[in-house]
This record gives structure tokens, C-alpha cells and sequence, in this order.
């Protein structure tokens, strides 16, 4: 797609109608605030720039010629006769294997190296879906999109399919001939030169490989690179070691979050938010928790928080330091002065008033100091031992990442390494520019690098292994709180010469050439000892091992890591206001770059900023009017001497004169999907400061880059009257005024229509979405993607309005742009409403959508030409058109991931969430054989089952005692549009927060807004 | 001034507007014939195998139950094609040197699948389960017709839509005892509009014809 102008957006404007009647309480961006002619566009038209593909003129020849060889053969399709097909049974069955019934396993998905318990959905030995494992404590039934997109990642065709040297394709025997060579000369000097280079280890097995290695050869070392990982280090000023920390949120009444964003991020997220949440399912009825988030970026957790304070990263540990000193324990620090220091004291008095059941988390990318804050007011408050558990840690040797990385650099530069064996990790594009990595790397004598694709570390290797995906190899791991799975492939390796690193390891060792099987049933028969067969079978049929649940040994903090008596280093002084600071996180959705080729993590916009495909220099409103920057105007950040190009995104929420960047971009060596995607922030960033620093200077270079943001697609036209479609009250609000909520829009009588009052005397599915438990992870939308087919459709269309996902999440702010601490963000679902009057059925000159006797809107793909008349009547804006042939049919292994229960649409063709009726006919279809009725809860959709917190709740709404009757019945159940009178199915739980009553001015966000 | 037309114009207009009228009105039928003919249908046309075998020999002479090779039909959408194995329990004792089977054991041997012609092909976009119909009383012939009469097994029902909703509409008119399912030699009983209303009562059966029953 050619540049296209930066969007210029006019604040004053936008101020004026924030402070006219026209103000709007919630708004999906700046653009939509200040009217701009680009968003105007994307509401008025359903089809942005349906036109477009003949303004390209190359394109429009394509077309016409494609145009009359169809007219001459219209007519003629529907006369071909099928063509023959083969059926090819089986020779011998596999036990259990039944054609048309999947089979569920048990394994786990890594995420920094610890084991989030998933099932994996079979078709005939091809793995198709991700589901949670509700046995395992860190997924309780649900996984985050990486886990949902992990099986993406099986199928990926660009992943390294052959062993190479030097690029050149090898035999694994001529690899171990190189390698026995080269470790023949290193055993009589106790392998000085040998260095392994593994991600974090909570592998068991994993990590009694990599001893033996270092038994046979003494002078070796191991490090560990895990990019987004260390949290092992992080209690170490707390415990005085490393630790494992565990957080029971559903002790706690009340939180502060140091910039923890625990409920999308970390090993533990899926569990944290389901507790969490927890205590706010039923406000007024319970006990709701309370959640203070300070951040220097907007997080999802500072997004749902009942009160959000911005803070520059510089002031994040004096902040820490006054809140010590305020709830008393430690040294008295300075107190913020004006409103942050008011705020500071109410949240203060609220933890001291809550001891014992308060708790304090400080994020994985705060600083050493910042964490042992942390501690030390969870310590003066009693809520050690009650809402944060420390523990021995889950990794089997925990190191600083950073300080692993650099020490192993630091030798390579020396010429003290011989022999580097990669195993997974890709430190060439992932480790600071200072570490100068690659430039390390060619002193190195023989560089082996073991990885799923042929990387930017692979470019610089020797020898490249390619490695066996999780799915296709024996291994182990451990969760956050030392819960032991064992992972089994779903499949055996899709290339011959995949290895993993678990066969990799017993290649440097005098036992080389076992098999990963052999290898970690070894290790587990030496564990468990007598009675091997059944515990072996148990622990994989559960996905997790009985007996290794808990870590060994629970550490008390030791005195030694008392912060209050440790030297604790002066807190750095805040940059001065103006000068600019910068942020590095890993991104929403790629992490620290390793998802970077799944399309499915691309094309998800990311949770708060809704951008796809690429990364962004975030800033505030306000900084961005100071520094006269526009949107997807590309500058150039130069920090410590080093330069990157990046575009800039204006984010409401972000402080001022921060500057967040995302890593995971910029990749070279992804694959065809994520190659050329983002700007590559590594390139800036140093190994003393990973995470924030200040000294940033933005220089303008006149280029442009046109970002793919779907903030303002789908969005619903509140511009004659407002339409209330998020409503969020206080629970104080709530419990005095429970009907509130519902008349904030009008609820016309069911009868005053024109359409025929169907009765629905069986079955009628209905789905309640709570959008206090929502909060904004996106995974119901991979889930669906991977679930039902859905295509990729790549940045170009997605610039124009055409992403595929049936399910989206509509992110609104509240408050006022120039003051980031009045910023909230809101997160609303929005699949198909399945509406009793849908207007989009009568509009279908071909009926190719109808109503079912349920009451779902069915679409049906082989009747539908194309005419998009019911996409033009969806208020609700939840059709998706196949605008071009976006389907893959071609890559074969991206044909074995597909959902063999649902239809793959073709160009033309409309689609539409239908509540997954393949599952709600599969589960009929298993009742009635077994001559029994539909349970409740019986059908999950794939929405639903993946959902962290529960947020969704599907059933039928004829009963009443089922769960989803009993949230609509409640008094916070409204219906979005409902004054239209469409009669949704799908409906709505507003939003209750909890606000301190102290805290009543601007800084407080949530209630106060809304109108 | 003479009539410009002659007054048999007025027969041969007619003739031609009635004429045209039931030309396409035929050539309309024609085509719906055509369609819904063995010619477009595949209805009725055996197959040719790798390996001739005859449903009319095993069921009809042997009386092998259906369900010795179709073993998933009461569990799985699929009713399942038989593995090799499942030939060579008993052609591993008897026939074991025909060389008619030579392609049976030589898949045995090699791990070769064989590669049978499917018979009855629904279109990709129709979700078709078998489970679901053999256990509320839709029995194996109702639509595969006299299995035991196949040398070569064919198609014996269009397997189009309207020949689907036929059944959908009216089940009453096709279900018969769950315990006759897999008998080849039941046959309708004269009041079997009655027996059917009572049967589709007793088993529950829904007249199901949304779209997404079968169409996802």
C-alpha cells in the first residue's frame, strides 16, 4: 500500500466536544473525538474503499479479463458432477482412534519457559485447537493467545524444515561428526571453550541433561537468555535468593499494582485474573476487591483497575518509596506533593486499613529496588504468608537473563569460547544493542544454534538444527508454583531432521543419539521409582504429575533480604519535566518477537492500542501536540548514542513525555509473516537500563508509514443521539440504584414490531458477556479465529477495514485526552448478538441468512452471492465479507491446522459468528445418543472456553436455572442497541467498579465519567 | 381498411406465447430432471473398487452385520470404512491365496492404506451424522437401500437436499424400530404413517430443518 498522509488530529477540537453537549463520555480514539474525515469514513461506509482494488490498474485489467471468462462459463458451475474422491481407511487402528471424533491430550504450552496447562484437540493425529486444562493450576481451563496460536506454530511453513551448515543442507551424521571433533578437543581441557546457551529451564529432565554435560566437560558454562523473563530474581532483594513468588489475589481486598500487569502478562496471568475477577462477579452481593494500578505505560491491568495513576518510569520508585514510608514500614521518603501525593495517601490508608489482606505486586520490568518496596510493604502489612507465598524457585537454575547474556558475550568477545550450542534462544536479534551480540558471535569456532526457524541467530550459526515443535517432542516443565507436566507430542516431527533439545543435549555427551522419549522416561522412571508404568500413564493422561505440585521447600524471607536493613541504593532522580523518557516492554501480542510469523498474533490488534502488524513509538495527546508529532509520522529516537526509525501512534492513557516502544518487531529472519513488520527497538536499547531510561531525543524525518489500527472499524454511530453501548457505574451507584443501568437506554416492548413473535419452545442459546470480568486479552478472538477457520488477511486489507475475526473487542476511553491520569479504557466483546429480529435476514434476497428454530441467525455459506445487503443492515457491524480469496488452499500444512467441523469459505462470501453450532450440534447429537437432554454448561463456545476470567457464559435461555438465565436475570444485564428492539440473545453485564470513596477527583477514573 | 393481421394470426399467437410459455416452462423441468437424474446424482452407477467387494455376498449370503466393518456408526458421524486389519481376520484363514485379495494382503503386508472410490460423497459444506439417525430409529437401508443386492455397492438415493428434508419434514414417513436399524430385510408395514407418528414420539425425534443443523 502506497504512504498515505499522517492522520492530523485537532485537539482543541477535540476539547470543544468533550466540553460541548456533543461530549461523548466513551470514544474509541482521538479520531472518532475530533470527527476526523477518516473516521467518518470507516462509520458511514460499511465497506471502506470497496473500490479500491480497481484504482491499482494492473488489478482492474486482472479483473476484467477474470469478468468475462466468468460470464461466459455463469451458469455452468452448478452442472459439474462432484469429482471422485478416495476414502483411505486404516491398516491397523490406533487404539481409541475413532474417524470424525476428536481426541483431547494433555500437555502443556511454555511461556518464558514455565508450563500453562493445555489439552490439545486431535482429528485423526493432526492437532487443530488449543484448549485450557482445567486440572492445571496456572490455565484452570484457559490459555492466553500465544497458547491458542501455539498450534499455529506446529503449522507455520516457514519454520527450518532442513539441518544446515552454513546454509547448506547437511545429514545429522555430518553434524555429529563436526561436533564430536570439536568436543574430542575440548575433553582434555574440561571443555574451557564449550558454552550451551539454553532459554529458562523449569525442565526437570532439561536441566539433568545439561548437568551431565557439565559433569563430563567441568569447565563449561550454561546461560540462560530468556528475553521477558528473571521473575526468579526478582523476589531476590525480598527472600535475599531467588524465589518463586505466588499471589492469592483471591485473599486480597485490596491491590496496588507497581505496574504489574498480572492479569495478561506472566506465567501465572490466566490464574491471577480468574481470581481477581472473581471478586467482582457479583458487586453489591459480595465483597468486591479494589485495584490501584500505577503504571508508565497503559496496561490492561491499569485499564480495568478502579483507579489508574500515570507515572513517568523515573518516578515509579520514589512513588514506592513514599508508599513505604507512608503505610509506615521503612524509612520515610519524601510524599509526592499536589494530587499524586493525595492519591498516594488514600491508597496508602486503604492498604494499611486492609493489612494482612492487602497486597502490594510490583511488575516483571521494575527495577531491583522497586520490587524490594514492594516486599517491604507486603511485610509491614502481614500479607506475607497470606496474599504473597514465597517459594523455592520453579526454574531449575535461575539466573539473571541479562547478566547470564552479557557475561557470555563478554567471553565470546575474549575469544574464550570454542563451542556455542544455541538451544532455542535467538540472542542475535533479541539481546541489546550494547551486548553487540552478533559481532561476538563470529569469534566463536563452531556455533550450533537449535531452533524452530532459521533465524537471525541461525544466519550467524555454523551448524542450524531445526527443532522439533513442543507438539512434536517428548519433554517437561514446570508452572509457576513448581506443578510438574509432562509434555507429549501430538504428532510426530513434520521434517525428519527435527530434533529437540532435549536429543541436542544427549548429542554432547557420551550417550548421544537417544531418542527424546527414551530420555525423559528415563528421568521420570528414575523418579518415580516403583509402580513406574501407571505413574507415568496417570501424569500424562492428567497433564500433570501427582506428587510434584509444590515446590520443594517454601523459603521464608530471609533476614538477610530484609530491605529495611539491606543497603538500598538511592532512588534516581526524576528527569526533569520535558526531557523524555523511554519504555521498553515486549509487545501485546508477539512478545519479545518469537511469535513474530504467526499471522493469527499479528493480525490480533493489540488489547490497547488496536494496532496490527506493526509497533509504534507510543506518546500522550499531549506530548504529541507539544512536539507537533501525527500519527504514523515516522521520527527517528535516538537514546545513548544509538538511532531507530519509528512511527508514531498518540495513545490516550500513556504519561506525558514517556515514550513506549514494544520489542518484537523489526525482524529480519521471522518468516514471511514477520519479516518487515515494526521497527526493531533492541537496536536502542542497552543491557544496563532493559527496561526504561531517560534521555530519549525525537527527531522528525518527513516520512510517513500508513499504521493498520482497527480502533475505529466496526464502530457503531453515536453521532445523531448516544447509544450507551458501554455503561459502567460505581458500586455504591449499583446497590442504591440497581435498575439504573438498564434505562439508560429505552427497553421498548417486546411486541412493538413488526416482525412475527416467534415462539421458541425448545432450545434458545443466548450468551451473557460480563464486562466487569472482561478484560481485554483478545484470546476469546484467537480462539475463535482458530476454532471456526478464520483467515488471514494481512495489513494491507486490514488498513482498509477487512479483518476476518467474527469476534472483536471493542476498546472505548473515557475521560480527557490532555490529563492521562483521567484515562480509562473499557473492553467490549462483540460477537454476532444472534438478535430474535435480525435485521440482516430480511434483507437476504437469496436467504442464505435465516433463523433457526434456537434462535441462532445461521448463515449459510453455500447459498450466499456475495451481495452484502445483510452486512448493510447489521447494526451491530459483526458480518465479515470475503472480499478476496483470503484463505490459504494451497500450503499444505496450514490445511492440516483447519477445524474439519466447519466449512472453509471461499471469496464472496459472507460469515458470521453462529455461537460455534458446531459444537452446539456435536454436544445435541452426544446427548441424544446417550438418550439424555442437554446439560448446562455441556456447550462451551470457543469464546467462552477460552476466556481467562468468564467472562463469557453461553447456554439456554429457556432454562431457568441455567447459568447464563441467572446473569441475564440480573439487574447489571443490559442489551447493546436494545432500544432498536432487535431482541439480542448475546447481552450485556455493565461494568461495577469499586472507587475509594476519597478519591473522588479527576485521578480517580471509572465512575465519575460516566453520563 | 382490411385487417392488417389475418384472423389466423390470432391462433398462431396464441400458439406461440402459450408455445414459448411451456418451452421454458419444459426446458425448466428438463433441467430439474437432469439434475436430479443418476446422470448429476451419481445415483444408482456401481463403482469400481481396487478390490471387488460385494455387499450382496457378505451381507446377503454371510449375514455379516453391518456393524462388524462399519464399527463407528452408532458413536461417530462417520459410520467408518473397515481397516485392512478387519478384511484379514477372516481372509487371513479363508480365500487366503485369491488373488482377488492379493491388493488386501498386500496392504497388509506393505502398511499401505487401499484406496477405496467413495460411494456416497455429500458435498464438504453438508455435516452428515450417522450417529445420530441409527439411534433414533433411521435404519442403514432406509437410505442405502438393498445393500444385500449389491454386488457393487452404489448409490441408491440421490443424497440431494430435497431428498434429505423428504425425511427432515416428515420422519414418520422412514423410522422404523430401533431394534430393526440394521436389518437389511425390514420392510415398511402397511400402517407404517402410524407406527412412524408413534415411533418419531417414543424416540424424541425432532423434524430438525434449520440450516445450521447440518450446514456450518
Amino acid at each position: 500500500m502506497s504512504e498515505v498522509p499522517a492522520v492530523r488530529v485537532d485537539l482543541s477540537g477535540v476539547r470543544r466536544r468533550l466540553d460541548g453537549a456533543q461530549g461523548r463520555t466513551y470514544w474509541k480514539s482521538l479520531e472518532e473525538l475530533a470527527g476526523t474525515p477518516e473516521f467518518l469514513d470507516f462509520l458511514h461506509r460499511e465497506f471502506p474503499s470497496q473500490a479500491s482494488e480497481f484504482a491499482d490498474p494492473k488489478g482492474r485489467r486482472e479483473f476484467l479479463t477474470l469478468m468475462g471468462a466468468s460470464l461466459a462459463l455463469a451458469g455452468l458451475t452448478a452442472c459439474t458432477k462432484q469429482p471422485e474422491e478416495k476414502i483411505v481407511p486404516y491398516v491397523q487402528p490406533p487404539e481409541q482412534a475413532v474417524p470424525g471424533k476428536p481426541l483431547f491430550f494433555a500437555t502443556a504450552m511454555l511461556d518464558r519457559g514455565y508450563a500453562k496447562g493445555i489439552l490439545v484437540e486431535s482429528h485423526l493425529g493432526r492437532p487443530t485447537k488449543i484448549e485450557g486444562n482445567p486440572d492445571h493450576p496456572a490455565s484452570l481451563g484457559a490459555t492466553d493467545i500465544s497458547g491458542q496460536a501455539w498450534v499455529l506454530g506446529l503449522y507455520d511453513p516457514d519454520r527450518a524444515q532442513t539441518l544446515t551448515y552454513r546454509g547448506e543442507i547437511r545429514a545429522w551424521t555430518d553434524f555429529m561428526g563436526a561436533l564430536r571433533n570439536a568436543l574430542g578437543a575440548q575433553k582434555p581441557r574440561q571443555g574451557v571453550g564449550v558454552r550451551i546457551l539454553t532459554e529458562a529451564v523449569t525442565s526437570p529432565t532439561l536441566a539433568a541433561q545439561v548437568r551431565e554435560v557439565l559433569a563430563e566437560l567441568p569447565a563449561a558454562k550454561w546461560h540462560q537468555w530468556e528475553p521477558m523473563g528473571g521473575a526468579s530474581m526478582a523476589a531476590r532483594p525480598a527472600v535475599g535468593r531467588p524465589a518463586s513468588v505466588q499471589y492469592h489475589f483471591d485473599r486480597a481486598d485490596v491491590i496496588l499494582s507497581l505496574e504489574a500487569d498480572f492479569v495478561v502478562d506472566g506465567p501465572a496471568s490466566l490464574r491471577y485474573a480468574r481470581e481477581y475477577t472473581a471478586r467482582r462477579k457479583r458487586p453489591g452481593a459480595q465483597a468486591m476487591n479494589r485495584l490501584y494500578a500505577v503504571e508508565s505505560t497503559p496496561t490492561l491491568t491499569g485499564a480495568i483497575a478502579d483507579h489508574r495513576l500515570p507515572l513517568r518510569p523515573s518516578e515509579m520508585e520514589g512513588f514506592a518509596r513514599a508508599v513505604a514510608g507512608a503505610v509506615g514500614g521503612g524509612a520515610a521518603a519524601p510524599a509526592p506533593s499536589g494530587a499524586t501525593g493525595e492519591w498516594l495517601a488514600a491508597v496508602a490508608r486503604d492498604l494499611k486499613a486492609h493489612a494482612g489482606r492487602s497486597l502490594v505486586i510490583a511488575g516483571d520490568y521494575q527495577s531491583p529496588a522497586v520490587h524490594g518496596l514492594a516486599h517491604e510493604i507486603n511485610q509491614f502489612l502481614g500479607n506475607v504468608g497470606q496474599t504473597v507465598v514465597y517459594g523455592a524457585p520453579v526454574e531449575a537454575q535461575p539466573v539473571d537473563p541479562l547478566a547470564s547474556l552479557a557475561e557470555l558475550a563478554a567471553d565470546m568477545k575474549a575469544g574464550r569460547v570454542d563451542v556455542l550450542v544455541v538451544l532455542g534462544a535467538n540472542p542475535v536479534y533479541s539481546a541489546p544493542a550494547d551486548l553487540d551480540f552478533a559481532a561476538a558471535m563470529e569469534r566463536v569456532k563452531l556455533r550450533v544454534h537449535l531452533g524452530l526457524y532459521a533465524d537471525e541467530t541461525a544466519a550467524l550459526s555454523h551448524w542450524h538444527i531445526p527443532q522439533a515443535h513442543p507438539l512434536e517432542a517428548w519433554s517437561d516443565a514446570r508452572a509457576y508454583d513448581g506443578t510438574t507436566t509432562i509434555l507429549q507430542p501430538l504428532i510426530a516431527p513434520l521434517y525428519d531432521s527435527a530434533r529437540s533439545a532435549h536429543e541436542l543435549l544427549a548429542a554432547l555427551t557420551s550417550k548421544p543419539d537417544r531418542k527424546g522419549h527414551d530420555i525423559v522416561k528415563d528421568f521420570w522412571r528414575a523418579q518415580f521409582g516403583g509402580d513406574f508404568d501407571a505413574r507415568w500413564r496417570r501424569s500424562l493422561h492428567d497433564g500433570v504429575v501427582a506428587g510434584w505440585t509444590a515446590p520443594a521447600g517454601v523459603a521464608a524471607p530471609s533476614a538477610s533480604g530484609d530491605p529495611t536493613t539491606a543497603p538500598r541504593p538511592t532512588a534516581p532522580a526524576s528527569s526533569a519535566p520535558g526531557t523524555l523518557e523511554i519504555v521498553f516492554r515486549p509487545d501485546p501480542t508477539i512478545g519479545d518477537g518469537r511469535y513474530a510469523n504467526l499471522g493469527w498474533l499479528q493480525e490480533l490488534p493489540k488489547p490497547i492500542t488496536k494496532l496490527t502488524w506493526d509497533n509504534a513509538a507510543l506518546v500522550s495527546p499531549a506530548t504529541a501536540q507539544r512536539l507537533s508529532l501525527e500519527n504514523g509520522e515516522v521520527v527517528e529516537l535516538r537514546y545513548r548514542g544509538r538511532t531507530v526509525k519509528a512511527p508514531v501512534w498518540t495513545l490516550p492513557g500513556q504519561p506525558d513525555d514517556t515514550v513506549t516502544v514494544h520489542l518484537g518487531y523489526g525482524r529480519t529472519r521471522a518468516g514471511r509473516v514477520g519479516d518487515g513488520a515494526g521497527f526493531d527497538a533492541n537496536r536502542i536499547r542497552t543491557s544496563d537500563a532493559p527496561w526504561n531510561g531517560t534521555g530519549l531525543e525525537i527527531a522528525k524525518t518527513g516520512e510517513t508509514r500508513a499504521l493498520a489500527c482497527a480502533q475505529d472499524h466496526w464502530s457503531i454511530d453515536e453521532n445523531a443521539e448516544p447509544r450507551h453501548l458501554i455503561r459502567s457505574v460505581t458500586v455504591d451507584e449499583y446497590v442504591k440504584e440497581p435498575e439504573a443501568i438498564k434505562e439508560q437506554a429505552e427497553n421498548p416492548p417486546r411486541d412493538m414490531t413488526l416482525y412475527p413473535n416467534v415462539k421458541y419452545a425448545g432450545h434458545a442459546w443466548g450468551m451473557s458477556i460480563d464486562l466487569n470480568s472482561c478484560v481485554g486479552c483478545s484470546a476469546c478472538v484467537v480462539a475463535c479465529v482458530a476454532e471456526n477457520n478464520i483467515p488471514v488477511v494481512g495489513r494491507e486489507q486490514v488498513a482498509k477495514g477487512r479483518e476476518m475475526h467474527w469476534i472483536r473487542v471493542d476498546r472505548y476511553f473515557s475521560g480527557a485526552p490532555q490529563h492521562s491520569e483521567t484515562i480509562r479504557a473499557h473492553f467490549q466483546p462483540l460477537p454476532c448478538m444472534q438478535c430474535e429480529n435480525a435485521p440482516c435476514e430480511q434483507v437476504c434476497p437469496v436467504a442464505a441468512t435465516v433463523h433457526s428454530d434456537e434462535g441462532l441467525n445461521d448463515q449459510v455459506y453455500n447459498r450466499c452471492i456475495g451481495t452484502r445487503y445483510c452486512s448493510n443492515n447489521c447494526p451491530y457491524k459483526v458480518r465479515r465479507f470475503n472480499f478476496l480469496l483470503y484463505q490459504d488452499w494451497n500450503t499444505p500444512t496450514l490445511k492440516l491446522q483447519r477445524n474439519p467441523d466447519v466449512s472453509v469459505r471461499s471469496r464472496g462470501v459472507m460469515e458470521k459468528c453462529t455461537y460455534c453450532v458446531q459444537r452446539i450440534e456435536q454436544a445435541r447429537i452426544t446427548a441424544h445418543n446417550e438418550g439424555r437432554p442437554i446439560r448446562d454448561g455441556e456447550i462451551q463456545t470457543a469464546c467462552q472456553s477460552v476466556c481467562p476470567t468468564q467472562a463469557i457464559v453461553f447456554g439456554d435461555v429457556n432454562d431457568p436455572g441455567s447459568a447464563v438465565s441467572k446473569l441475564k436475570a440480573e439487574h447489571r444485564d443490559y442489551a447493546l442497541l436494545g432500544e432498536l428492539n432487535t431482541r439480542p440473545r448475546t447481552t450485556y453485564l455493565a461494568e461495577v467498579k469499586n472507587p475509594n470513596p476519597e478519591l473522588a477527583g479527576p485521578a480517580a477514573g471509572g465512575g465519575e465519567h460516566h453520563g | 381498411m382490411p385487417q392488417t393481421f389475418h384472423r389466423s394470426t390470432n391462433t398462431l399467437s396464441k400458439v406461440s406465447i402459450f408455445g414459448a410459455l411451456f418451452l421454458v416452462v419444459g426446458s425448466l423441468f428438463a433441467i430439474a430432471e437432469i439434475n436430479r437424474s443418476g446422470y448429476v446424482t451419481q445415483a444408482g452407477v456401481a463403482r469400481e473398487q481396487p478390490v471387488p467387494f460385494s455387499h450382496q455376498h457378505h451381507v446377503g449370503g454371510m449375514g455379516v452385520d453391518c456393524r462388524y466393518c462399519h464399527t463407528t456408526v452408532e458413536t461417530s458421524a462417520t459410520a467408518g470404512i473397515p481397516p485392512t486389519k478387519t478384511c484379514m481376520n477372516c481372509h487371513s484363514q479363508i480365500w487366503n491365496q485369491s488373488p482377488t485379495l492379493e491388493p488386501v494382503r498386500a496392504s497388509f503386508r506393505s502398511g499401505q492404506s487401499i484406496e477405496w472410490t467413495r460411494v456416497h460423497d455429500l458435498p464438504d459444506f453438508a455435516y452428515f451424522n450417522h450417529s445420530a439417525h441409527v439411534s433414533k430409529g433411521v435404519g442403514c437401508t432406509t437410505c442405502h437401500g438393498p445393500v444385500d443386492r449389491m454386488p457393487l455397492m452404489w448409490q441408491y438415493s440421490s443424497l440431494q437436499m430435497e431428498w434429505c428434508l423428504d425425511c427432515h419434514r416428515a420422519p414418520e414417513k422412514y423410522v422404523r424400530p430401533k431394534e430393526e436399524v440394521f436389518s437389511v430385510a425390514w420392510q415398511p408395514p402397511p400402517d407404517q404413517i402410524e407406527q412412524g407418528r408413534a415411533l418419531v414420539k417414543a424416540y424424541g425425534i425432532q423434524t430438525r430443518t434449520s440450516c445450521s443443523a447440518c450446514h456450518r
